[in-house]
This record gives C-alpha cells, sequence and structure tokens, in this order.
C-alpha cells in the first residue's frame, strides 16, 4: 500500500511541478493577505498574541486553496477511475492526497514564514526555530489530513469552491487554538509563560483523531 | 399505518408535553430567583438544556452514520438527516437564548468567556453546511454516503472541538464566570435535570415526528414513480402489439 | 484432464442497479464463456456504460449477482481488481502529464516494470510523442494511450466502450491486437455500429431502458429495434 501511496504522489508532485497550480497561488496569497493585514490593522510591525493570529489565520486561508485545487486533476478525463480500478488498497489514496498537501504546505511555509519575519513580526525569530518548526509540523499534519477529507466530500458537489472552506474552516478551529496559543510566546520579546507542551499535546490528540476517523471513512467516499 | 417510527409517536407526545409542563412549573414556581440576574435568570433552564440535548444530537447522529455507512440500510441515513436537522433547530434557539443571558448575566448580547457558547457556535457554523453539500449531490446513493461521512467527521469534531475552546478560555478567563456544571444547589440542580429530561423528550418526540412525516412522503413518491413506470410500459406495449 | 466445460468469464444473473428511484438496469442476465465477445447493443441512457462500470468494479450492483472470472461482486471486487481492463468514453489519464508518465503511474500501481511501459509505447507507435502531454495530443493518439493503459496489465477480461469511435482506419487497425478479437482476451464490447459489432461478437445483449430486450445470436434488425 505504502508503494501505491508512493506511485500516486509522485504522479501529484510531478503534475503540480508542471502546472504550479498549488503551491504558488498559496504562496502569493499569504504574502498578499499580510500585506492586506498591514494596511487592515495599521500597523508596521506585529508581535504575541496578534503576530500568532495573523500568521495563523493566513496560512489556514491559504490552506483553503490548496484544498480547492488537491482533486481538481482526477476530475479532468475522469482519471481517477482508471487509479481505482488498480489492485491497490484504496487507502493509499488518502495517503497521497493527504501528503500531497502536506508537501504544498510545507512549501508555503517555508516562503511565508520569513517573509512574515521580514514584513511584520518584531521580535527575532531564530531562537525559537526547534518549538517553532514543532508547532508547525504538528499543525500541517491535522490540515493535511482534514484538508485532504474535505477536498474528498467536496469533489461530488456543484458549489465546490463554497463549500470547501465552509466546511474545513470550522474543523480547523482546533489548529487555530492551538497553533497560535503555542506561537504566541514565541513571538513575544518579553518572556511569557510558556504552555507549549499543552498545546502540543492538543494538537497530536486533533492530528491522531482526525487521521484515524480519515482513513475509516474515506473508503466510503471512492465507492459507489 | 404510521410506521415503525409513528408507532409510539402519540405515548411520546403526551409524555414530553407532561415533562415540559413539569420542568416549566419547576422552573417558575419552585427554583428560587437568581440573587444577582433575577428572573431572566431563568432563562439558563432552557439554554443549558437545549445546548446539551443539540450537542448530544449531533453526536448521536454521527453514530447514526456509522450505523448507515457500515449496513447501507437508508433508514439509518435517514434518522441522521432528520437528527441533524432538530439539532440545528434547537441550536438556533440555544444561540438566542445563549446571547438573551448574557445580556442579563455580563450586560453584552454575547460574551466569548462562556466555552459552551463559544465551541457551540463554531459546531452550529459546521453544521450548517450540511445541507448544501447534501442538496448539491445530484446523485442519491453519494448523496447518504456522503451526508453521513460528513457527519461521523463533524461528530468526532465536537468533543474535541469543546476541548480545545473550553483549553483556551481557561487561559484567557479563568472560570469563575461560568455557571454551567459545577455544583449546583438542590433546588436548582432539581429543575435542572428535570428540564434535561423534558428537552431530550421533546427532542426525540419531534424527531420521530419528522422521520414518519418523511417516510410518508418517501413511500408516497415512490408509490407515484411505480405507477407512472407502469402505466409508460403498458402503453408502450400498446403501441408495439 | 476430461472434456469437462470451463467456468465461464462472466456469469451474471438478474442484475440490477438503480439511480435514485430510477433504474440504471434490471434484469440482466447472461453467461459469456472465455475468450468470447459479448456485444451490447442500446441507445443513449440504456444502462450501457453502467454495465461495464459494473464490470470494471466502480459501481456495486443493487441487485442479482454478478460473477467475473471467478470473482463474485461486489464483496470479491479487490480480486478482480488488476485482471479487468476497461476502455472507457473518457480517456482516463492526467492531461498534464505525458503518456510515458500516465503509463508509468499505472505499471507502478500494478507492480509491473518500467520496461513494459516502452514495450507497449512502442505497440501503439507513439515512440515520437510519447513525451508531449496528453493535453497536446490528438483524439486518435489519446485513444491510442488509453488502449495501452487498458491493457498495461495483460488482463484477462476486457471492457471497451465503443473503442473505434472517432479513430482513422489505420489508428483502429493498430490497437487490434491489443484490444480485438485476436488478443485472445474475454471481451465485453459496446458499439453503435451494428453490423461491425454483430461480426465480431459470439453473443449480443440488446439493453432498452435498463432492461435486457434479448441475448444471444441476434439480426441486425432485432438490433435496430432497440433504437426506436
Amino acid at each position: 500500500m505504502i508503494r501505491a501511496a508512493l506511485a500516486i504522489l509522485r504522479k501529484d508532485l510531478r503534475l503540480e511541478l508542471r502546472t504550479g497550480e498549488s503551491a504558488p497561488a498559496m504562496v502569493l496569497f499569504s504574502l498578499i493577505v499580510f500585506v492586506l493585514f498591514h494596511f487592515g490593522l495599521d500597523r508596521d510591525t506585529l508581535e504575541g498574541d496578534l503576530a500568532s493570529g495573523v500568521l495563523w489565520v493566513t496560512i489556514l486561508l491559504a490552506a483553503v486553496l490548496g484544498v480547492n485545487r488537491l482533486f481538481a486533476s482526477e476530475r479532468e478525463g475522469a482519471a481517477i477511475d482508471g487509479v481505482l480500478m488498480a489492485p491497490i488498497d484504496r487507502t493509499a489514496f488518502f495517503l497521497a492526497k493527504a501528503a500531497a498537501l502536506f508537501l504544498y504546505l510545507v512549501a508555503l511555509e517555508l516562503v511565508a514564514l520569513p517573509a512574515f519575519a521580514f514584513l511584520l513580526l518584531s521580535p527575532s525569530l531564530t531562537g525559537a526555530l526547534p518549538e517553532l518548526l514543532a508547532i508547525v509540523l504538528l499543525a500541517d499534519i491535522g490540515l493535511a489530513a482534514v484538508g485532504a477529507l474535505v477536498a474528498a466530500l467536496a469533489v461530488e458537489t456543484r458549489t465546490r469552491e463554497l463549500i470547501v472552506p465552509l466546511m474545513l474552516l470550522p474543523l480547523l478551529v482546533p489548529v487555530v487554538i492551538a497553533a497560535a496559543a503555542a506561537t504566541e510566546p514565541l513571538f513575544s520579546g518579553s518572556q511569557a509563560p510558556d504552555d507549549l507542551g499543552t498545546w502540543l499535546g492538543v494538537l497530536s490528540l486533533y492530528d491522531s483523531v482526525f487521521v484515524l476517523v480519515s482513513i475509516a471513512v474515506f473508503d466510503f467516499l471512492l465507492e459507489d | 399505518m404510521a410506521g415503525p417510527h409513528g408507532r409510539n409517536l402519540r405515548w411520546w407526545a403526551l409524555g414530553s408535553a407532561a415533562l415540559m409542563a413539569a420542568a416549566l412549573s419547576l422552573v417558575f414556581f419552585y427554583a428560587p430567583n437568581d440573587a444577582d440576574q433575577g428572573f431572566i435568570q431563568k432563562i439558563f433552564y432552557v439554554h443549558v438544556p437545549m445546548a446539551i440535548v443539540a450537542l448530544g444530537g449531533f453526536v448521536a447522529a454521527g453514530v447514526m452514520a456509522i450505523k448507515h455507512l457500515r449496513t447501507g440500510d437508508r433508514v439509518w441515513d435517514l434518522r441522521s438527516y432528520v437528527t441533524i436537522h432538530i439539532s440545528i433547530i434547537l441550536g438556533v434557539g440555544v444561540l438566542i437564548t445563549g446571547s438573551i443571558w448574557a445580556r442579563a448575566s455580563w450586560g453584552k448580547w454575547w460574551v466569548w468567556e462562556e466555552p459552551v457558547l463559544v465551541s457551540f457556535l463554531i459546531v452550529f457554523l459546521l453544521y450548517c453546511v450540511y445541507y448544501p453539500l447534501r442538496f448539491s449531490i445530484e446523485d442519491p446513493g453519494r448523496q447518504g454516503r456522503y451526508s453521513s461521512v460528513f457527519a461521523v467527521v463533524a461528530g468526532a469534531f465536537v468533543p474535541l472541538n469543546f476541548m480545545a475552546v473550553r483549553l483556551a478560555e481557561s487561559y484567557t478567563h479563568p472560570r469563575v464566570l461560568s455557571q454551567t456544571g459545577g455544583s449546583l444547589p438542590g433546588e436548582q440542580r432539581l429543575t435542572f435535570i428535570v428540564a434535561i429530561v423534558a428537552m431530550t423528550a421533546l427532542f426525540v418526540t419531534l424527531v420521530k415526528l419528522e422521520i414518519t412525516a418523511k417516510s410518508a412522503a418517501m413511500r408516497i413518491k415512490r408509490l407515484r414513480a411505480r405507477m407512472e413506470r407502469a402505466a409508460e410500459e403498458r402503453e408502450s406495449a400498446l403501441v408495439a402489439g | 484432464m476430461g472434456t469437462g466445460a470451463q467456468e465461464p468469464a462472466l456469469a451474471i444473473e438478474g442484475l440490477e442497479r438503480h439511480y435514485g428511484d430510477r433504474i440504471a438496469l434490471a434484469g440482466v442476465t447472461l453467461s459469456l464463456p472465455v475468450g468470447a465477445t459479448l456485444a451490447v447493443f442500446g441507445a443513449n441512457g440504456a444502462g450501457k456504460t453502467t454495465l461495464l462500470r459494473v464490470l470494471a468494479t466502480l459501481l456495486r450492483p443493487h441487485g442479482g449477482s454478478v460473477t467475473a472470472l471467478d470473482a463474485s461482486l461486489p464483496d470479491d471486487a479487490w480480486r478482480l481488481r488488476g485482471r479487468v481492463g476497461y476502455l472507457a468514453h473518457e480517456a482516463l489519464l492526467y492531461r498534464d502529464l505525458t503518456p510515458r508518465e500516465n503509463l508509468l503511474l499505472h505499471a507502478r500501481l500494478h507492480g509491473l516494470p518500467a520496461a513494459r511501459v516502452d514495450e507497449l509505447i512502442a505497440q501503439v507507435g507513439l515512440a515520437r510523442r510519447a513525451g508531449d502531454r496528453v493535453r497536446d495530443l490528438s483524439r486518435g493518439m489519446v485513444q491510442r494511450v488509453a488502449a495501452a493503459r487498458a491493457v498495461i496489465h495483460d488482463p484477462p477480461l476486457l471492457l471497451l466502450d465503443e473503442p473505434r469511435a472517432g479513430l482513422d482506419p489505420g489508428a483502429a487497425a493498430r490497437l487490434e491486437p491489443l484490444i480485438g478479437r485476436e488478443s485472445g482476451r474475454t471481451r465485453v464490447l459496446v458499439t453503435h455500429d451494428v453490423d461491425a459489432g454483430l461480426a465480431e461478437c459470439d453473443l449480443a445483449l440488446g439493453l432498452k431502458l435498463g432492461r435486457q430486450v434479448f441475448c444471444g445470436r441476434a439480426t441486425a434488425d432485432e438490433v435496430r429495434e432497440l433504437y426506436r
């Protein structure tokens, strides 16, 4: 099954590299949103909880873009049917899509985090890099699993682009809560109390629950 | 003629009417007026039971959805759909009574300090997507299956969300202001429990009522479709012969 | 080893499939020996594509029994996947990938070596265009890639939905060894070409509004009745 998932993942990455429909758009979107926040909040620099909130809301909204496009290539020409007929465990399909979304998010953050630091952040990030990485990666796992599931749920609906954000964003509220709370002390100049362990725990719990639930129900979205 | 759900409908209706009457009389005549907030505090006995029953309904709908996915029996899809429907309607009531209560307790029309109310808002917004999702899928088989998947995921989400919101609020606003949970003096507790039982009975009655109505409507539609098909076949046999 | 009859490749009994309250397929009953060709005729909406998709394990039967290559659907669908090839109305290909990349994906999914991809590309005569995106190929070339995809795993059962539609005779001839009678595979063929279809089939199935009208040897007139 891992072999099949890897094969599908390679296909998706090759498509993304060739057509560049997801990741570049997500990056561009996040940069524009940072500019919007600058003007909307009328601030040159952000710190603490404000910085945390702006960063995570931006990442989440960019994730919506990625989720919208996740199954686009499958619908065109009914390519997905060809894959469904192969003798593979259909969970491999979910793993491949979630992994692809995870990689797009990582690519997004590789650009957006430094950009955020340059454009808006007042304290320096370098001291807290390992913690930030842990938070971001755990959050990305949850985003990827739920994103892939929502993308699959919305694949059949006519009003796909509307349903995706409406379904995805409430489901991701716990991720925003935990990730924003966890990064807040990292973005504060002062030494705020650090409950990193609790919030990483919340993220891990969320990730475990939703990865398991997604794997359990995904088959029903592909069966007919 | 009412089918399996309608069989005890009359008893459920009478029972919940009786319970509601009991609960209301307790609320108005038995439970003491709150020292700080006065009479308006009594909306607590409506708001919190409604919230608990609605959230319970959402989770129950998730379990029914699991049954639907496992057995493929469309009855479970119908039950899940109706349960979510009634829970959403109750949800509107929760938000309205919650707002009134917030105004009475804290002077504002909305408070972020109350984790039940806040997490309920998020859950409510999520379940509102159930209808657009369901009715934008044209394939009838897929409609039920995808809706059930949604109900399962959302049902798993309810407790997780509540926990996360509560954790967040406990860091920013220590929970001295909340009156949900915690210990209540005897008279209040009794009223509260009766209110929850009455609300649950009302919920079940409404669900049964709607399922009965929908089953009847579906049966009529199926009979009509069968009649039309039979008429078509008779016609084509006449033309051919 | 006696002269006992082999198990039929396809044994269908009372197959049913509905779409909400509408009937997509009803009462389909047939038995197709190994290596034989079944031609399916019917007007648009008669249920031909539905039948193919059920056999391709993309749709579950709602009633009746279907046994294909000793796998009973839907429970043993996993056993059938990997042994059936489907050349559908759509190409089932990723338009932004090249033929080689598309076939490589399927080779990997079926656990086949990359050499098989090159072999098939040569067989369908697309070696020169194998590096172009599918989007940039003509209809005939896309159909050739789709056919290669359908037989990449050498399936004993082949499902063909109007395989020669829109192809010039040269392209159609090139596909014959892969998907034609000479390939030796058991085939289910949907076609609107009444005479050609009847000529190359062993059994003819007629569908009207989802219901089976006839199955067996049929005359061209019987088939044309379906379209009335």
